[in-house]
């Protein structure tokens, strides 16, 4: 197939492991910090072909897996609520919350449905004016200005009846927050190419600045990983920590400006829970003031009492990429796609998902 | 009730067992028998390249012939929902006897309910399967064998594209008809040239990937399977791209997977070339070692990686 072929081409991957292989010595460690990025480098079986000290990481990319389990929580009280539609992208439906999951309280009769977009729960809202229709906002820079996008659309036609639980983040405070954490040491960051498409590439350079890392934006394909690492491991050998673009046909420096403006006019930075790294300042949008009719925690003051993470679950250091899946006592014995136990085991982009499906 | 069966279901399925109209069919058959049922749910009922009907006939006649059977008769039960338009009924049925009359199987009995509105979701309908295994075959998921080859007929993942383009759910739209297919002839044009193939699997639901697993792990051995050998259309890979999910576990209603010894693997394989069903076969892997039960894909870049079993359902991706 045009386009993606080749970006698969096994002459072309050969090429750039040869280059990568000069860079043989010490050893590297690179962290991806998107989850596609991560099924990515899994599907393709890229981690056998790299040599043994390119040390490829998985850090906190996939949306549903950093939700916190109290935000979890709040979802399975908003199901239970009287008169109200969950709406959700699929992969939130498995997630453990602290007593039960969105499938288990469908079963029991609440009203929870799948979309495949945030346009489609406002579908459901419009059609159902006698109900309250939430969705469940999850995702990063990449999702939120669709979702803002449709609050927008809401408050235009004065729909009264939808709400968003936004759990929306961004990514670069997450990366920050990492580097402080100083759990491990990382030599560069393989940036996001769907997140970089909204924010451009400017959004990382504080990293470069202020922690003198290198980044670079990638693409998703072997050929994409490969030059990506190729470029990273240049940076890192000539010590200039600044950020590189390799998915250049689709990252712009600038971004996109219009999503960039939806999500100013929607939505405020605030302080955002991430499974796995606490608290993290200024990570997480929420709805500004000229919105908070939509806003579900707003409407239904939710209060959730006591929120447990599972019992020796290693989701959280798993995310913060201090400890791998197979490290974590509870991988494929207990813990697996039919029965999971952490969000990393659920999500399709989930890293332990990825190591059980590609790698166990 | 009556009327519509006298009517309409009656003159379409007409054969003599079917037609003394008894609470029973009644038929010798002699030799081993093969025996399946199934139900057939889908969304939408009508897709490109098939209809509900056509897949219960198809779904049954394939369990029958991948037991190396000679499918005989069906009986078909359809529940349908009150109020469902007669006209689409009809074009079921329509379907139903068209199907089974050019893949040569009767169907000899059968039943129609209707249930209250919201009881069904429009039409459901089950089949039930019965044939005869000729000669000494012997073809079960437990027998593949190290040094076995797997040939596969054809294109994967169609039916999943033109069912999931059809319902709309994702707003994509694409040229890709279902392959859903009898696949008894094919099956017998395979058995008369290599009566001593290993096994035979169609691979519905959960793709060709789980059908993999599921045979890796009845017959306690790795398989090894060649990412460039899969022949997958480009409509297919490029709705596949576009959602973030995998061809290879999508569903087929008109392909099969043969495992074979490799001496037998080429006569095979250009028997079925010659096929309608069977133009663009491939020898896609084979079977490695034993006590091991394993699936491996080399992929197109030159690595090995695991192909796992589908749990649950397959999700688009989220950005």
């Amino acid at each position: 197939m045009k386009y993606i072929d080749e970006f698969r081409d096994k002459t072309i991957v050969k090429n750039l492991i040869g280059q990568i292989e000069k860079f043989a010595g010490a050893n590297v460690n690179l962290m991806e910090v998107c989850g596609t990025h991560t099924m990515a480098i899994f599907r393709s079986g890229l981690k056998q072909l790299l040599p043994k000290n390119i040390n490829l990481i998985s850090g906190p990319g996939c949306p549903v897996c950093v939700t916190s389990q109290i935000d979890i929580d709040r979802m399975l009280a908003l199901a239970g609520i009287k008169n109200v539609i969950i709406t959700t992208f699929g992969d939130m439906l498995k997630v453990p919350g602290t007593k039960s999951s969105l499938e288990k309280e469908r079963s029991c009769g609440c009203d929870v449905r799948s979309v495949y977009s945030p346009a489609d729960a406002l579908d459901i809202a419009r059609q159902n004016k006698n109900k309250e229709v939430v969705f469940l906002a999850v995702g990063f820079e990449t999702t939120s200005p669709a979702i803002g996008s449709v609050v927008s659309d809401a408050k235009e036609e004065k729909i009264k009846n939808f709400y968003i639980h936004s759990c929306l983040k961004l990514i670069p405070p997450a990366m920050e927050a990492l580097l402080q954490a100083q759990e491990i040491k990382l030599d560069g960051f393989i940036c996001p190419g769907h997140v970089s498409a909204i924010t451009g590439s400017s959004s990382y350079e504080f990293i470069c600045r202020d922690y003198k890392i290198p980044c670079c934006i990638s693409g998703f394909e072997p050929v994409d990983i490969l030059e990506t690492v190729l470029m990273l491991l240049k940076l890192i050998v000539q010590k200039k920590a600044r950020v590189e673009v390799q998915y250049k046909r689709a990252v712009k420096p600038q971004g996109n400006i219009l999503a960039q403006k939806m999500l100013r006019r929607i939505f405020t930075e605030t302080d955002a829970q991430w499974r796995g790294l606490a608290t993290i300042p200024k990570s997480g949008l929420k709805l500004n003031k000229d919105y908070l009719d939509f806003d579900a925690q707003e409407k239904f003051n939710l209060k959730v009492i006591a929120s447990e993470e599972p019992k020796n679950c290693l989701c959280g250091e798993v995310l913060r990429g201090v400890k791998t899946p197979s490290q974590c006592k509870l991988f494929v014995k207990v813990c697996n796609p039919e029965n999971p136990y952490g969000p990393c085991m659920v999500s399709s982009e989930g890293t332990c998902s990825a190591w059980y499906k590609y790698n166990r | 009730m009556h009327q519509l069966l006298k009517e309409l279901v009656f003159p379409l399925f007409s054969n003599p067992i079917l037609d003394k109209g008894d609470d029973s069919a009644v038929f010798d058959l002699k030799g081993k028998i093969a025996f399946t049922t199934d139900s057939f749910v889908v969304k939408p009922l009508f897709f490109a390249g098939g209809d509900i009907g056509k897949l219960a006939v198809c779904g049954t006649i394939n369990d029958l012939a991948v037991a190396g059977a000679k499918p005989m008769y069906l009986t078909a039960s359809c529940i349908v929902e009150e109020g469902f338009e007669i006209s689409l009924l009809k074009k079921i049925i329509q379907s139903m006897a068209k199907t089974a009359k050019e893949a040569g199987v009767k169907i000899v009995g059968g039943d129609l309910k209707v249930v209250e509105k919201n009881a069904a979701d429009k039409i459901f309908i089950n089949t039930t399967g019965i044939g005869i295994i000729p000669g000494n075959l012997n073809l079960s998921s437990h027998n593949a064998r190290v040094g076995d080859v797997i040939i596969l007929n054809g294109f994967i993942g169609e039916h999943a594209t033109a069912v999931m383009s059809g319902r709309q759910d994702y707003k994509l739209k694409t040229s890709v008809k279902s392959d859903c297919a009898a696949l008894n002839r094919l099956i017998s044009k395979i058995l008369q040239i290599s009566p001593n193939t290993h096994l035979m699997r169609d691979p519905t639901r959960g793709g060709i990937a789980t059908t993999l697993n599921e045979i890796a792990l009845a017959s306690d051995v790795e398989i090894q399977i060649e990412e460039d050998k899969l022949p997958i259309r480009e409509a297919v890979k490029g709705f596949c791209e576009i959602l973030g999910i995998d061809p290879l576990y999508m569903a087929n209603e008109g392909k099969v997977l043969i495992f074979a010894k490799e001496k037998d693997g080429k006569k095979i394989l250009s028997a079925m070339q010659g096929h309608p069903l069977g133009k663009h076969s491939q020898i896609i892997g084979g079977v490695t070692k034993k006590n091991h039960p394993l699936v491996l894909l080399h992929t197109s870049i030159g690595s090995t990686r695991i192909l796992d079993m589908l749990t649950g359902e397959q999700l688009p991706r989220i950005c």
